[in-house]
């Protein structure tokens, strides 16, 4: 909340360039030593409209957003200046603005652009500016972009303002668009930013204290988002093969595959359908290859088919689910944690299937090599989500982290030599699905090896795949195949180190439990109540099945009483938790959040506190408070 | 050394090699036409010098689904409707494999009705066999997509409004490659034409009219069949998509009337597959993706590259 840190808000309509700016000044920070975060919120429409990008930078680690922001950049909407539409756009025009008034924080800095803004539009903004001590710098971003370029060059104009009023250098600014353009758009573009820098320095008295921070990496850092840690974490886990359907947000990890698969000698295929697309990733890997698919919500809904048909016939796949805010197509760029029982439950009978929800874009690269490995070795599907948020969040990460070999192991499949020497059926088929199992594996076999013929079939099969309704198979064959899970749980408890994280104090009165993508702000509030002197610990989880029992018993044992944070309107993790564990009912509170938007750290704050003093209602608007079973 | 030393393999294949050393009593009807297409199978497969081990079949769900378990090759019995999707998955992935995907009327042209327009569209290089019937048999006798209008069933007691798919039309609008209909009733051609399709370089689309003596006793029996290669009444170009259409189309109006024109259709043996077409945009590796996981000499790590790290979409 201090002003150690900076929180610089870029603000315009869609297609204005906000995200290409925001990335590669977050990039400028993150070299110049900071730690950064950033945040976007965008609606769903391809041009105008009001979206922002946030860059939370400060020298400490950044977990999340924060609260609020000190620097607003307000570039306007070009797109609702088309005058034929002006019905149709009404105040669009002015939104960049005034709609990012209310949590600029106090003593912070507004520089909007008065080629396209005027704040006489904006009701009451000469009084607001004074009781917050604003300090607003109007300046007309689209007659400098326009005098050495081109007018969409405002947002270059706007970070060379930037720059000026935070003190900063333009050498790191500079080296990024170099690498990202070239010719008369890198020498027009270096034309505006220079010019903007040296016109601010040379025109305006600046009377705030807010400057760049300082930081200092000890090693190389990577601008890494939600979509890229999973989509890297794929090619790493040596998938070579992708189907998918458009559909926000999962298109930004099915576009990073698509662009460098070839590139890696894989095979990304768009197809008709998400049915279609999750049945090409069963199809690829019972062929032998590492494979996966993805959706959100609505795409993953269909793919349930395929899913089931992927657990009976024991084929590895790893599905991604990005989610977004439902029920139907429901809020298409906005967040939401509400798809998790869907996830966990979907297809026909009973679910056998490994679901991760990393919290943080290096944790979805882990969980993600993690999945491939866990499908592949022990032939389940395993998925992993992600959701609006954590897909376009960016978050430096050690470069060094993702030094690591690519697995390319396809896992529990024989070779043929292996084939001659095992246990062929009557029939003359390979028993591809034997009943007696170290850890529930019974190992494959793929298409075009020697000796390997087997049927694969989503009926109930005996051990040679043959269709078979005998009682006393189908409890053997499902037993094996439920197993899996069991073998797993404990491979992750014993050789793994826990994909659970903690944070706060061992020995703390209270607990706070999240999971996926909401964890980061969890932590930040860990941190903040421990400041103000509340005993509090959190945990964030990552396993949602194979669900980890004996970390969340521990966890729950060692507190008085815990309160869960999710995004969603049915406190759907809580249900999971009781379901899992058959107790602390009682201790449990659950905070929910579902008006599109993630958690900030302070509300989490308020309500824990609240929660602590008894408090049945949630001090936060748009937010719930959800009390103990036994209350 | 390949993991997958059945495939290429050239020898002399026995057609009993296809059947199952204890064949399961197979559950279809007493004269079903499905035991045409299985005998056209077993004679078509060996003709061609495919191995039952270099041989993928994905079947859909009905009667036809079961066709997998009569004929000893590397099978997936997938789910209704989506036997195509697993099947051109499975191609791209070992282009070595003799890939076949089966299927009745109901789930070819009903549920997986917009996957075989696209994998048509896309002329992905397998062969796909529909046993028409035009009813659902498995369901016990309900209509189907290529149920004649007017059909009467427990699910359309007053009879169908609809008009019956056109499949071959379907298929050659659609984008297939190779285009044909024959009939259990015709063993020869039937053979004929699964060796053709097989052959042929692309999606070959057989409807395979195959009659349901138990649910579909009103329907024609296709026969008498006529063989329009055979018959001097019928000259067109099966190389021209306009006179293949207006073939096809005769064909269709003329099955619902009782007169059953079978043969091929509509041959194109320029077009390139789907396979070659990625090829040529760099975006299909030339060696199958399934054994690079069997190559110790593959370097994985020499490809690796952390730009996509610093890029974004």
């Amino acid at each position: 909340m201090t002003d150690d840190e900076l929180i610089w808000r870029i603000a315009g309509g869609s297609g204005d360039g906000i995200d290409s700016t925001s990335q590669n000044f977050a990039k400028a920070l993150m070299r110049s030593g900071l730690n950064v975060f950033t945040h976007r919120h965008y609606p769903s429409r391809i041009r105008g409209g009001h979206t922002y990008v946030e860059i939370r930078a400060r020298e400490d680690t950044v977990k999340s957003r924060g609260d609020g922001y000190n620097f607003l950049l307000a570039l306007g909407d070009s797109f609702a200046r088309n005058p034929k539409e002006n019905a149709y756009y009404g105040e669009e025009e002015i939104k960049p603005l005034y709609e990012n008034l209310d949590e600029l924080r106090e003593g912070g800095i507004i520089v909007y652009d008065s080629g396209m803004l005027d704040t006489d539009d904006v009701p009451n903004f000469d009084e607001r500016a004074e009781e917050n001590n604003w300090h607003v710098f109007d300046i007309n971003l689209r007659e400098l972009a326009k005098e050495h370029g081109r007018e969409i060059m405002r947002n270059t104009a706007g970070v060379g303002v930037t720059a000026a009023l935070l003190d900063m250098e333009l050498g790191e600014i500079e080296n990024l668009m170099e690498d990202a353009m070239g010719g008369d758009m890198l020498e027009a573009n270096l034309n505006v930013l220079h010019d903007a820098y040296e016109m601010t320095n040379e025109e305006y008295e600046f009377e705030h204290d807010l400057r760049v921070p300082t930081g200092d990496h000890d090693e190389e850092q990577v601008l890494v988002s939600g979509s890229n840690g999973v989509a890297y974490g794929a090619l790493d886990a040596g998938c070579r093969f992708i189907a998918g359907y458009p559909m926000t947000p999962w298109t930004d990890v099915f576009a990073i595959m698509s662009q460098n698969l070839p590139k890696f000698g894989g095979i990304s295929e768009q197809v008709e359908d998400e049915i279609a697309a999750a049945a090409l990733a069963v199809g690829a890997s019972h062929a032998g290859v590492k494979s996966m698919s993805g959706s959100s919500g609505g795409g993953f809904a269909l793919m349930g088919e395929p899913l089931g048909l992927a657990e009976m016939t024991e084929t590895p796949i790893v599905l991604i689910e990005a989610m977004r805010a439902g029920p139907s197509t429901g809020l298409p760029t906005k967040p939401e944690q509400g798809d998790l029982e869907s996830i966990l439950y979907s297809s026909q009978g009973d679910s056998n299937r490994v679901v991760f929800a990393p919290a943080d874009p290096a944790e979805a690269y882990d969980q993600t090599r993690m999945a491939f490995k866990l499908a592949y070795d022990y032939q389940i599907p395993a998925i992993v989500i992600i959701d609006q948020k954590l897909s376009g969040e960016n978050r430096n990460v050690p470069k060094s982290f993702f030094d690591r070999p690519v697995d390319a192991d396809p896992g529990s499949v024989l070779t043929e030599e292996e084939l001659a020497e095992a246990a062929h059926d009557e029939s003359g088929k390979f028993n591809r699905f034997i009943h007696e199992t170290e850890n529930g594996v019974a190992p494959r076999s793929l298409p075009g090896q020697k000796d390997g013929r087997y049927l694969a079939t989503g009926n109930e099969h005996n051990k040679a795949g043959h269709i078979d309704e005998d009682p006393d198979n189908r409890v053997a064959q499902m037993s094996r195949r439920m197993s899996k899970l069991v073998s797993i749980r404990e491979e992750l408890d014993e050789e793994h180190e826990s994909q659970q994280s903690y944070r706060g104090p061992e020995d703390a009165e209270y607990g706070l439990i999240t999971w996926g993508s909401q964890q980061g702000t969890v932590e930040e509030a860990v941190d903040r109540l421990n400041e103000r002197g509340v005993s509090v610990k959190s945990i964030g989880v990552s396993d949602m099945m194979p669900y980890p029992e004996q970390e969340m018993t521990e966890f729950l044992e060692s507190v008085e009483e815990a309160m869960i944070v999710e995004m969603n309107a049915t406190a759907q993790f809580r249900g999971l938790t009781q379901k899992e564990l058959g107790q602390f009912g009682e201790k449990l509170t659950s905070f929910l959040k579902y008006d599109g938007n993630p958690f900030e750290p302070e509300e989490v704050v308020e309500a824990f506190e609240a929660q602590i003093n008894g408090a049945d209602e949630s001090p936060v608007t748009r937010t719930e408070i959800r009390p103990a079973a036994g209350d | 050394m390949s993991a997958f030393n059945a495939i290429g393999e050239e020898r002399d294949i026995d057609r009993d090699e296809y059947t199952p050393g204890i064949e399961p009593q197979p559950t279809w009807c007493p004269g079903c036409g499905d035991f045409g297409v299985l005998k056209a199978l077993k004679q078509a497969l060996p003709e061609v010098g495919r191995t039952p081990e270099e041989t993928l079949l994905c079947t859909g769900i009905g009667c036809s689904g079961k066709l997998n378990s009569y004929l000893d090759t590397y099978g997936f019995h997938t789910i209704h409707g989506r036997s195509l999707p697993v099947a051109r998955a499975a191609k791209l992935a070992n282009p070595g494999l003799e890939v076949i995907a089966a299927g009745g009327d109901g789930d070819g042209y009903g549920i997986g009705g917009n996957h075989f327009m696209h994998t048509a569209r896309e002329n992905h290089d397998m062969t796909y066999i529909v046993f028409n019937n035009e009813i659902f048999g498995l369901t016990k006798g309900q209509t189907s997509p290529t149920s004649p209008k007017g059909h009467k069933s427990k699910t359309q007691p007053s009879g169908s409004a609809k008009t019956p798919i056109r499949p071959l039309s379907l298929s050659l609008t659609s984008g297939a490659s190779y285009v044909a209909r024959t009939a259990a009733v015709n063993p020869n051609q039937a053979k004929e034409i699964l060796v053709e399709a097989i052959e042929h370089d692309g999606f070959a689309h057989v409807d395979f009219l195959t009659q349901c003596p138990t649910w579909n006793k009103d329907a024609k029996q296709y026969v008498p069949y006529v063989d329009i290669q055979d018959s001097d009444d019928y000259d067109f170009d099966i190389t021209d998509r306009r006179e293949a259409s207006e073939m096809m189309y005769e064909a269709e109006d003329a099955l619902h009337e009782g007169e059953v024109l079978t043969g091929r259709f509509y041959v194109d043996e320029d077009r390139p597959s789907y396979q070659e077409e990625k090829k040529a945009i760099g975006e299909m590796p030339e060696e199958p993706l399934a054994e690079r996981y069997f190559d110790d000499d593959y370097d994985w790590d020499q490809k690796r590259s952390y730009d996509l790290l610093d890029r974004h979409v």
